[in-house]
């Protein structure tokens, strides 16, 4: 188990040094950015010094030096636009996004498990073919057309919810749902498949057997194994919808990393995006090497490949 | 298939009926006919591939006309509605079903041509792993976990607005960024058949490599393939829809989808309509063809595993 640990650990670590030279070559190599920075109407001298300001004259390599060594100890440098550092900008927003991405993963898994194990449960019935074209139904939905959907209906027309903001616990219910709803196809369907594979077991026909009640050997039997792969998948989805939460957080005006990251792109704030390109990418890369590690933990066989 | 005609030759044992040999054309359109999620994704399909590719013979209007006298016309089952645009014009005055159609055409084009680019890209990364194994399959491997951990859409945005935003910038950005399912796809397919014994008799045979890759092994993975090119095309049209929004896709005054709702937004408020009617379309053609691939795979799968 050690030795598979520090493979993988490894493997995750030189996956966040790639993801990290290509964040920064990326908005590095697109031009100069000491005369986008300095703005239309400067003077060469002008443009001079804001290069030497922000280190821009330096050889590439050693601006990437800088950048990851400060990168490491989450010094992602000064804004280009707020003049403010890139760390304080993310501390303020990372909160609202992780708290979007949480209520949006538990609604999802509260929906898709419950009705992924029923279908199962009653594979080929009525209720299995509904999820089932629930689920079609639910991956062809755009999310930012769902999020605004659901602001004419609920804020709009019933009044029940706010539009946008993030004041109160009452305004992360609508952004919550529209981001979490694409997660769900995936999470049920899944969930359903696992379901099938256990019950079609020797151990449930035991259970069964020996007269245990149905609805103990769904529950404490077959849906505790079941799940167990879906606690992976949900760390892997947790990290896609903080990555795409810039699409729900532009509809519902939330403050969060999402938005901070459109209006960085907008204005050219390239310390911006690139700390919050890093901070996505570490983030899930963390999740899924947790993942790996608890599918390893649970189920020996993985740790030898 | 040549083993179960093989064998279906034999005398038949017991009560087992005599098979009847099929052509693989044939035992697939009885299949697919009986598929109804295949059936019903064929069909929204195929109506909204003839609605946007005639698209001229179902409306007169120009999607780019702007009448400013005529902004905003609710469409025809409103009380103001009239049957001259009767799913109504944008807030330009712009003939709304016009711009609906030759929408469908954009979406449909950026979702094929973005496929075909991540179908290569993945499809030959996924192969070369699956086939040579060993270093090469650990290099790709690689790749694919640092394109994995690239957040889509904050990329996709940020190249958009650093190359700048056209329909091209789109279709090369997404193209370079879509291509993951298909290279893991290809790679545990062609893993599955790499040490096939009609793969060991080619080589036994003296064909060369390339020979084996293209002859060999892409025919035996294309089933998947296709399967993962229209989940991914949906994928790719979602997107394309996603970036238009925040505006950094599909520029005005071309008709996307993502673009019209992005448009629409600001008068959501008194005229719903602006942007149910872009996204209920967006919902019917990526379900469609979402429900096409899903049968897809039902279908071609070996032997009958309903």
């Amino acid at each position: 188990m050690l030795a598979f640990l520090l493979r993988r650990l490894a493997v995750a670590l030189s996956v966040v040094l790639t993801v990290s030279v290509i964040a920064f070559l990326l908005l590095h190599l697109s031009g100069d950015l000491a005369t986008d920075l300095a703005g239309p109407e400067a003077s060469p001298e002008q443009v001079a010094r804001v290069r030497v300001e922000y280190g821009l004259d330096q050889p590439l390599m050693v601006q990437y030096g800088q950048w990851l060594a400060g990168a490491a100890r989450f010094d992602f440098g000064r804004s280009f636009y707020f003049r403010e550092s890139v760390a304080s900008l993310l501390g303020d927003r990372i909160p609202i996004t992780l708290k979007l991405g949480a209520i949006a993963l538990g609604l999802a898994l509260a929906v898709a498990i419950p009705l992924g194990a029923l279908a199962a449960v009653k594979r080929g019935s009525w209720f299995d073919r509904a999820a089932l074209a629930f689920c079609a139904l639910g991956q062809a939905v755009p999310t930012f057309w769902l999020g605004l959907t659901l602001i004419i209906i609920f804020a709009v027309n019933l009044r029940w919810l706010p539009v946008s903001g993030n004041a109160t616990w009452s305004h992360y219910v609508l952004p919550s749902v529209a981001l979490g709803w694409y997660a769900i196809p995936a999470v049920m369907r899944l969930t359903r498949n696992g379901m099938l594979d256990v019950m079609a077991s020797d151990y449930i026909r035991t259970a069964r057997a020996k007269g245990l009640r149905p609805h103990t050997v769904i529950f404490k039997h077959a849906l505790r194994n079941a799940v167990v792969p879906v606690v992976a998948l949900a760390a892997v989805q947790f990290g896609f919808m903080l990555g795409g939460s810039i699409v729900v957080e532009a509809v519902f005006s939330l403050q969060g990393l999402g938005q901070l990251a459109w209006e960085a792109i907008a204005r050219k704030d390239f310390p911006v995006v690139q700390a919050i390109v890093m901070l996505l990418a570490t983030i899930y890369i963390l999740l899924t090497f947790l993942a790996d590690l608890l599918n390893a933990w649970l189920d020996p066989r993985i740790r030898v490949a | 298939m040549s083993t179960t005609s093989a064998s279906a030759s034999a005398p038949a044992a017991g009560f087992d009926p005599v098979p009847v040999r099929r052509s693989p054309l044939a035992r697939f359109t009885k299949r697919a006919t009986r598929h109804p999620g295949f059936m019903a994704g064929a069909v929204l399909l195929a109506v909204i591939l003839v609605l946007s590719i005639g698209a001229p013979l179902f409306t007169a209007h120009d999607p780019y006309a702007q009448d400013i006298s005529r902004r905003l016309i609710p469409p025809v089952w409103h009380d103001k509605g009239s049957w001259e645009h009767w799913l109504g014009t944008d807030k330009l005055g712009r003939d709304y079903f016009a711009r609906l159609l030759y929408g469908g055409r954009i979406s449909l084009m950026i979702g094929a041509a973005t496929v075909l680019l991540s179908g290569i890209i993945g499809t030959a990364l996924g192969v070369a792993a699956g086939f040579f194994g060993g270093r090469v399959d650990m290099v790709i491997g690689y790749i694919i976990n640092v394109r994995l951990a690239l957040p889509v859409v904050l990329v996709a945005l940020a190249v958009a607005a650093l190359v700048g935003t056209s329909l091209n910038t789109v279709i090369v950005v997404l193209g370079l960024l879509l291509w993951d399912r298909f290279a893991v796809v290809a790679r545990s397919t062609t893993q599955q058949i790499a040490h096939a014994d009609f793969v060991g008799a080619a080589r036994a045979i003296g064909c060369s490599t390339r020979l084996i890759v293209f002859s060999e092994v892409l025919p035996n993975i294309l089933n998947p393939l296709i399967v993962v090119a229209t989940l991914e095309m949906a994928h790719a049209i979602l997107l394309e829809a996603a970036l238009s929004f925040l505006g950094l896709g599909v520029q005005p005054p071309l008709p996307s989808w993502g673009l019209m709702i992005s448009e629409g937004k600001q008068y959501m408020f008194f005229s719903p309509w602006v942007i149910t009617i872009p996204g209920v379309a967006l919902v019917a053609l990526v379900l469609g063809i979402n429900l096409l691939g899903d049968g897809l795979r039902d279908v071609t799968a070996p032997d009958n595993r309903s």
